[in-house]
């Protein structure tokens, strides 16, 4: 068995993050990576980021330099292709390393497993050709393969507006992007700068069926009235070979609720997400959590967490330095800026409900 | 409308398009910048301090006039590419537009490009007049267009490939 | 379909090498997943639903679905999304649940 002071689940930008920030103060990390690689869906982001570290940075640039600083921090063991399949009431992790059951006990835990992309109810929905927006990106970025000749995206969220901008980088005409809600859900630059390119953009519009033989060959949409109807009369053909889903993403949580911690049911968090305190501490004493798993946010947001997880954990370890202080400040002064605006309004409903579901359980 | 299809109206484009007297006095950059988002590149990065943002990070840019000189800089910085030249005294009867470009293949100077508003509309041929490499591993590109004046104010965007 | 020139990206795609689907011979490379390879040759079929054995093909491509499942050198159920291409590799598709080769 496998001892560390403390185990990050997760290699993606929240879980670096975490890993480099408390090997830093001094502790003792291993991270575990379901994939070959690092750095989860930070990797294949072309696009150029916002927020202040790193603006104007694009993702995969960011991701290289995460890397770089990880692998020069001292004291990080990284375990890659190495999904972990269970947390154990004596605290006792299992992983899968090369076709091997490995055991793991950790002092502190940070979970960082980020989220899934959500599915969506319609008719044909299927049908091959199908995917998620992320599965496209993957597709271009990851292997430079063209994910269609034509395709329809739906929702107008962040994820949907980039990825059909990088479709078109990669030579993919799109049909239109389209979103249930009466508003575009994204940065209204994305959305602009794929208006510029005569990209329609239908909002309360939804999918009503994709159809074709044995793969997708076209998809009906149809228009919504106020009450999210479809109306009557209203249906469009567009013909595409691909039809992009970006219609949100869950909190991959499953080794929270294994490992018991407390979960609350928020909307504004897209899912259940465990319960934590300021610290990103969860109700089991050493499990700390970091990015899209309380809530999909940004890698930005994701990154900051991480930060503080790993600060929190490493000072909760007696690596309590003035360094850890400044570590933990500096991460919530971030995430207090970048969570400042109108587009985070939603998060932190979300954010103010869990809390408030944490002090309902103390009292 | 902007939050319903991406293209701003013009009454949202007059809250940040600049006066005609300063359109008349030489180059300028326009930042079609209209929600509030944490990010500053612009302010930041400008060399004569023309855009601020201010305390919060999400506020909107506020441009300075006269501190402007249209270098153009903040183009192929902007990360949201929301940022635009404009020099309406670039020759007797014509206008300079710069537009920031991340497709492939890019035009040639010389070249003639078939130009789009800010909806994706053709609005004709235009010649390239420069495209520059925003910086050193920057892989946003500058794409200057000689444009009539009527158009400056429309043209934002340019169809990949098909030049001629 | 693979990306030719990329605005912003280089593509690193590895030795090229040839894997097999049901038997046929597709063009691959090492670097690049099965999941990537076969949708590059246009193969959008990847699997049939156990029960009303409609056509399935991929969703998330990183390996939280199950919508890829193949048998991959005889081990059913990989997820061929997250596997990268090896040659001479042979990926079938799969009826039922498959049976674990030990």
């Amino acid at each position: 068995m496998r001892e560390t002071e403390i185990l990050v689940i997760g290699g993606g930008p929240a879980g670096i993050r975490a890993a480099i920030t408390a090997a830093e103060l001094g502790a003792e990390v291993l991270l575990c990576e379901r994939d070959g690689w690092l750095g989860g869906q930070l990797i294949k982001q072309t696009g150029k980021f916002f927020g202040r570290e790193y603006a104007g940075q694009r993702g995969f640039e960011i991701c290289a330099d995460l890397l770089a600083k990880l692998h020069n921090t001292a004291k990080i063991d990284i375990w890659l292709d190495c999904p972990v399949l269970g947390i154990y009431e004596d605290g006792v992790v299992s992983c899968q390393k090369k076709d091997r059951l490995e055991k793991i006990k950790p002092q502190r835990m940070i979970i960082a497993t980020g989220a899934a992309e959500n599915f969506l109810a319609f008719a044909g929905n299927d049908l091959p050709g199908v995917i998620s927006a992320g599965a496209a990106e993957t597709l271009m970025h990851m292997s430079g393969v063209v994910p269609a000749q034509r395709a329809l995206m739906v929702g107008a969220g962040n994820i949907g507006l980039t990825v059909s901008y990088q479709m078109i980088q990669s030579g993919v005409e799109v049909a239109a992007v389209i979103e249930a809600a009466p508003q575009i859900g994204g940065y209204l630059v994305h959305a602009s700068k794929l208006a510029r390119t005569g990209v329609p953009i239908k909002t309360g519009y939804t999918i009503q069926e994709a159809y074709g033989e044995g793969k997708v060959e076209g998809a009906r949409i149809m228009r919504l009235d106020e009450t999210w109807r479809p109306i009557p009369g209203s249906e469009e053909d567009i013909a595409c070979d691909a039809i992009c889903l970006a219609v949100g993403l869950n909190p991959l949580a499953e080794l929270c609720w294994q490992a018991g911690c407390q979960m609350e049911l928020i909307r504004e968090l897209s899912g259940h997400v465990p319960l934590t305190d300021e610290n990103l501490q969860t109700t089991i004493e050493g499990i700390y959590v970091a990015g899209d798993i309380c809530g999909p946010e940004e890698a930005t947001t994701a990154m900051a967490e991480g930060k503080l997880a790993g600060a929190n954990a490493a000072a909760s370890l007696g690596y309590d330095t003035e360094q850890a202080q400044a570590a933990r400040l500096a991460a919530l002064a971030e995430l207090g800026e970048l969570r400042a605006g109108p587009m985070s309004a939603r998060i932190k409903t979300g954010l103010d409900k869990l809390r408030e579901k944490g002090a309902a359980k103390h009292a | 409308m902007l939050k319903q299809d991406g293209i701003p109206s013009k009454e949202e484009l007059s809250r940040v398009l600049p006066s005609e007297q300063r359109l008349a006095q030489g180059p300028v950059v326009i930042a079609e910048c209209f929600q509030r988002i944490p990010c500053d590149p612009c302010a930041r990065r400008c060399p004569r301090g023309a855009f601020s943002i201010g305390e919060d990070i999400n506020d909107l840019p506020r441009w300075d006039a006269e501190l402007c000189d249209g270098c153009g800089d903040c183009i192929a910085l902007c990360p949201g590419m929301a940022i635009f030249g404009v020099d309406m005294t670039y020759s007797k009867d014509q206008a300079l537009v710069s537009l920031p470009f991340e497709f492939v293949p890019r035009p040639k100077p010389g070249q003639m490009a078939l130009g789009l508003d800010r909806g994706g509309r053709e609005l004709g041929w235009f010649e390239v007049a420069d495209v520059k490499c925003g910086g050193e591993g920057n892989k946003t590109y500058v794409i200057a267009l000689k444009a009539p004046r009527e158009l400056a104010m429309e043209l934002r965007q340019i169809k990949a490939g098909g030049y001629r | 379909m693979r990306i030719g020139e990329h605005p912003v990206l280089d593509f690193d795609r590895g030795k090229k090498v040839r894997i097999y689907y049901n038997g046929q011979a597709v063009e691959a490379y090492e670097n690049e997943t099965i999941a990537a390879a076969l949708h590059a040759a246009g193969i959008r079929r990847l699997g049939e639903s156990g029960e009303l054995h409609r056509p399935r093909g991929i969703y998330c491509a990183i390996g939280n679905c199950a919508s890829c499942l193949m048998t991959v050198d005889e081990q059913p159920n990989t997820r061929i999304c997250i596997v990268k291409c090896r040659d001479g590799m042979r990926v079938d598709e799969q009826r039922g649940r498959g049976v674990l080769k030990v």
